[in-house]
Formats: C-alpha cells, structure tokens, sequence
C-alpha cells in the first residue's frame, strides 16, 4: 500500500508501555492528527515515525519501504518540535536552508528556495533576520518553511501550535490546513486540543493509554464516537446508563425508543448536550430538575439533575425555554442523534 | 525591567563593599607591581624608587623573547587541547542520566583537590622509564624496551591539560546541560548525520561558552610554574617560571614586576583578540 503503514507498534520504557501495538495506515496526501491526553503515547508514536525513537516490536513502513530501522537523518522527512528548535545561531534564511546545504545544493539555488519557501508561510524578505527577533507566531512560521524545504515525504509537526496564544492558533491552524491542501503532503500532527484536530484533520485518531480508540473523520469522531472514552474527550457529552427491561430499554426511570444492542443488557448512551431538549414535565419523557443556569450570551447551558444523575443540555439564545433554577422539566433525547456505547 | 537609580550609602553598600576588597585585594597590588616595574635595582636585592625603562628593555632580549613566544604557545596548546578533550567529554555526560552525570563530575572535581606538586610527582613517576607507563606496553608487547617520557613538551602538555580539564568542564557543563536537545533532533531530522548535527549545530549554538573555556584554560596554564619545571626541561620553562625565578632567588622585584605586566598585558590582547574574532563570527 502506498503511504504511511504501522504494524504491531509497540514501545516500552521499563514496565510502561508508552504505545501498545498500534495499527495504522495513512494513505499519501492525508492530514492526520493524532490526539489525547498527556502521556496517551502520541508524541512516542510521532517520533517513531521520525526515527527519533525505535520501536520495541513492530514494523514502520512508507510506500512498501521498511523504515523501521532507518536513521532519522535519511527518512526524508520534515518535522516541527513544540520547542521549534529553531537553531539560534543562525538568521531565518539559515535556517530554512539548513537542509538544502546538507544536501549541498548551490548557494543560488538555496536562496531562490529559501525565498519560495518564504513566500509560502507569508514571510517575504525575512532571509537575514535573526531568529531571536522573530515574534512567536513568525518563528512557528520559520519552523514550518524549514520543515518543508526539501519537500519531504512525510510532514510531522509535535503539538506545533501550545506556545501561541488562542486567537493566532485558531488562525494558524487554517492556514496549517490551507498549506497542506496547496501541498499535498502527508501530515501527521500530534495535538492535545481538539478543536486543533477538528479544524485541520481528515482523520482524528483519538489514543488513550498507548492504544488508539478510535481513528475516523472529525464528524464522525463527534457524532460517532466508538467508546465511552471517545465521546467524553471529544467536546462535551452526557452519559447516561442506560438498561434492557424485557424487551424495551429504561433511561433515566422511563421506557425509551433507543435501541440496545443484541445481547446487550446495560449501556451508556452518549448524548451531545445540543441534543438534549428540554420540554414540559410528560409522564412519557425523563424528569428533572433545573440546578443552574449559565448564560455564556451566545449558548446557554443548563445544568440538570435527573434523579441523581447530571445531564447538561446547550440551546441558542432564540431557542431558550423558558425555565429557571428550581423548575422542572421533561428530557427528550433523540434517539437518532445519541449513540448507544457498550464500553 | 525599569529600575530605579540607587540613592544614598546605604543602597549603594552591596556595591561598595565588592568594590572596597577589589581595591585592597587587587588594583592597589598590582599598582604596585606596576610602580615596582619602573623601579631601580640595588644590588643586594634591594630597590629604590625611580623612573628607569631599564627592566622593560632588558627584557627585549632574544632570550625573553623566546620564552615569552613558548610560554603563549604552550598556554595556547594546552587550552586548545583541553577543550578538544573536554567538549566531547562533556557533551556525553550531559546527555546521560542523571546519576552518572553527578559521579563524572565528583571524580573530575576530585581532581582539584590535588596540589599541582603530586599531580606533577605523579605524571613524572607514569611518565618514567623505570615504573611508567611504558612498562606496560612492553609487557603488552607493542615496545621493546621501556621509554622515559619524561622530561619533555608532551609531558608539561599532559600535565598541564589534566589539570586544566576540570576548569573547562565546569565552564561548559551549565551550558551543554541547558542545551535543547530537540535541536539535534532536528538536524537530524532535516538531513544531519549525528556527527554532522554535532558540528553544525551544537558547536555553533555553544560558540560564546566555547570561547569562554578557551580563555579560561588559555590564562590558567599561563600562569602555571610548577609543572613546566617538574616534567619539562629548561627549554620549556615558562615565563611564569623565570617570574618567579627572578622575584624569589635573584631578588630582581623590578625585572620581575616589568615581566609580569608584560605577561599580563599579551594575555590581554590575546583575549581581546579572541572575543573579536568570535565577535567577527557571529556577524
């Protein structure tokens, strides 16, 4: 298969095992993040890929190639570290040119790239600036160009957006995105932020515990999610347990429309607050109560209590019902937008 | 950080007092070695004050001269060495645990408990023909007959190195430790070998720290004195030797003065001429 090919990937540091015997494929041209919490082993896994760290089992291959073994500095490849490891010593264009002269190209044809590459994450005429000078969001761009000089097989970038402030992240993952799709290169990113993962990636591969749970499009990431895991990391969700009674299934104390597995006898249905809607007290609908209100102006989110267990629900500001803390109301939950999750 | 001007004594004590012990402790002496450098000599280990160049041109002697020119070129060489020693060295304790950084450092730091009298003893002892080093190339059957190593330049250069190495280390440890170690990571990512990231990209970013060991070693083994006279012969005597041979046993203290603040001001100008020329560099 042509692309990037994961084997039976495992890594162990003494008793831990950082990444558990992954298996994964990314066709060329993919925009892939990986995501999870800190220590889920996604930063382990990128720099295996890298070559920066060797797998204890398992193989790493790219377009049929085994590259398990193959030293980092022949891998071809272009990373950005969360550092951004940018070399002090010397200017921008030094920088961005590090690799074509360890590739001994001309001293012409290492400017003209230098100033295509420039060009490219918007930083024209910036070659004899010196790193030090730079601003946080122009060093992550300089990162980038010297990560993409010498067109690389494969575009690795190590939570490449923490050190940015919030507004100019949310613009640099556009424009990551942007760049990608203008290049066409396969990108692998590690990220602990998942609007991070939703806004640029094809695939999101969620990891937990050096196994990944679930590897799927961002949509289908939220709407989907495989595991009560998934659903809780990715936004907000409510879960409640949810149990067969005969041939009918009970949540929160009333019979509902949801359909358990075969053979399934509890579960725990996955409900994005969105979905929740809040109606008139019905002996057909669960009950509860409203325990607060928050008014964030553009949502609203209320926080309930349905005999014990707390169910959020989020409307717009045109859509608000009508309630306050104290009042009660019924639930109707959607059974074609909640997912039924067995672990 | 805006900072408000200190007013009064009492705020400027905390300057007062390092500046008082700098000049008891040293520019009053080494006025003095200046005012003593023009002094007259009496004989009988006596002087008097004067104003005579007499000390200074005496010194413009083939013979001075060419004691000057070793005594920078050994200072040279052993600071060179030192750091061609050291830079490896340190780089690779850095880069381990923990644990084994702190038991590096404690044996190479024991070394300056020595006095440089058993250091040199003890490099003139594994340096001899009847219980050195060689002995035991002989018995390992790679030379015929056991050597003496000592007298010679190479054994004042061991010695002197040895007893510059921890200097160097300490100098460079803060900084290699500090270190990013994500750069080499991404030398090696964009095409570096780890030996060529090694000089492309740790030497580099090291510069200032480099130049600094280089200065340090440079004016420690100038004014060493001992160690040229243990393992070497008279040719490598140092003009620290030749000081101290003037000061103490001819009685000479003006001869003696005029030829430290010689010492003094070439190693001045070397340094400066250093940090110019890694100046010139990072331009």
């Amino acid at each position: 298969m042509s692309g990037l090919v994961l084997k039976g990937v495992s890594r162990d540091f003494g008793p831990v095992k950082a990444v558990n015997d992954v298996d994964l494929e990314v066709p060329n041209g993919r925009f892939v993040c990986l995501l999870g919490p800190s220590g889920c082993g996604k930063t382990t896994l990128l720099r295996m890929i890298a070559g920066l760290d060797l797998p204890t089992t398992g193989t790493i291959s790219i377009d049929g190639e085994d590259i398990t073994r193959l030293p980092t500095h022949r891998r071809n490849l272009g990373m950005v570290f969360q550092s951004l490891a940018l070399f002090p010593h010397l200017t921008v264009g030094g920088n961005i040119a590090y690799a074509l002269r360890i590739r001994g190209l001309s001293r012409q044809e290492q400017a003209r790239r230098v100033e295509e590459l420039l060009a490219l994450v918007h930083l024209p005429g910036y070659a004899d600036r010196a790193v030090a000078k730079l601003s946080g969001g122009q060093r992550q761009r300089v990162a980038i160009a010297r990560a993409l000089a010498v067109s690389p097989r494969l575009f690795l970038l190590d939570e490449p957006l923490s050190a940015l402030d919030a507004k100019l992240r949310e613009a640099m993952q556009v424009e990551l995105r942007q760049l990608q799709q203008q290049l066409g290169i396969t990108t692998i990113v590690v990220t602990h932020d998942q609007r991070e993962a939703m806004t640029m990636a094809d695939t999101v591969i969620v990891m937990q515990g050096g196994e990944i749970r679930q590897a799927a499009s961002p949509v289908e990431i939220y709407r989907k999610p495989a595991d009560t895991f998934v659903a809780d990391f990715i936004g907000s969700t409510n879960l409640i347990d949810i149990a067969r009674d005969g041939d009918r299934a009970v949540l929160l104390g009333r019979p509902t429309a949801v359909a358990m597995p075969y053979g399934v006898s509890r579960a725990t249905l996955s409900v994005r607050p969105e979905d929740v809607e809040l109606t008139a007290p019905s002996p057909d609908l669960p009950e509860a109560a409203v325990t607060f209100v928050r008014d964030l102006g553009g949502a609203i989110e209320f926080f309930l209590d349905a005999g014990g267990t707390q169910v959020i629900a989020v409307t717009s500001p045109r859509a608000r019902p009508q309630v306050t803390v104290g009042d009660r109301v019924g639930l109707r939950l959607d059974p074609a937008r909640s997912v039924v999750l067995t672990r | 950080m805006r900072r408000e001007p200190a007013r009064g004594l009492v705020q400027h004590l905390p300057v007062i007092f390092p500046g008082l012990m700098l000049t008891v402790f040293f520019i009053v002496p080494f006025g003095t070695m200046v005012a003593v450098s023009f002094f007259r000599r009496q004989q009988g280990g006596f002087y008097v004050p004067d104003f005579v160049l007499a000390n200074y041109a005496r010194f413009l002697t083939p013979f001075f001269g060419n004691v000057l020119v070793f005594s920078l070129y050994l200072a040279i060489a052993v600071a060179v060495v030192s750091l061609i020693i050291a830079v490896p060295f340190t780089y690779l304790i850095a880069r381990s645990r923990r644990q084994t950084q702190v038991i590096w450092l404690v044996a190479l730091l024991s070394i300056l408990s020595l006095s440089e009298v058993i250091i040199g003893f003890a490099w003139s002892t594994l340096l001899s023909r009847t219980a050195g080093i060689t002995n035991l190339l002989v018995w390992l059957g790679l030379m015929e007959a056991p050597q003496a190593l000592v007298p010679g330049f190479a054994a004042v250069l061991t010695g002197m190195v040895y007893q510059a190495m921890p200097y160097a280390v300490l100098v460079l440890y803060p900084s290699m430790v500090r270190l990013d170690p994500t750069l080499t990571e991404a030398a090696r990512t964009l095409g570096a070998s780890p030996l060529r990231a090694f000089f492309t990209v740790v030497l580099p970013a090291l510069r200032t720290t480099l130049i600094a060991t280089l200065i340090m070693a440079f004016i420690f083994a100038l004014g060493s004195y001992l160690l040229p006279q243990i393992l070497g012969r008279p040719s490598h005597w140092t003009l620290s030797v030749l000081i101290t041979d003037q000061a103490l046993y001819q009685s000479n203290m003006p001869f003696a003065a005029a030829m430290a603040v010689f010492l003094v001001l070439v190693s001045l100008a070397l340094v400066a001429l250093t940090m110019f020329a890694g100046k010139k560099l990072e331009a």
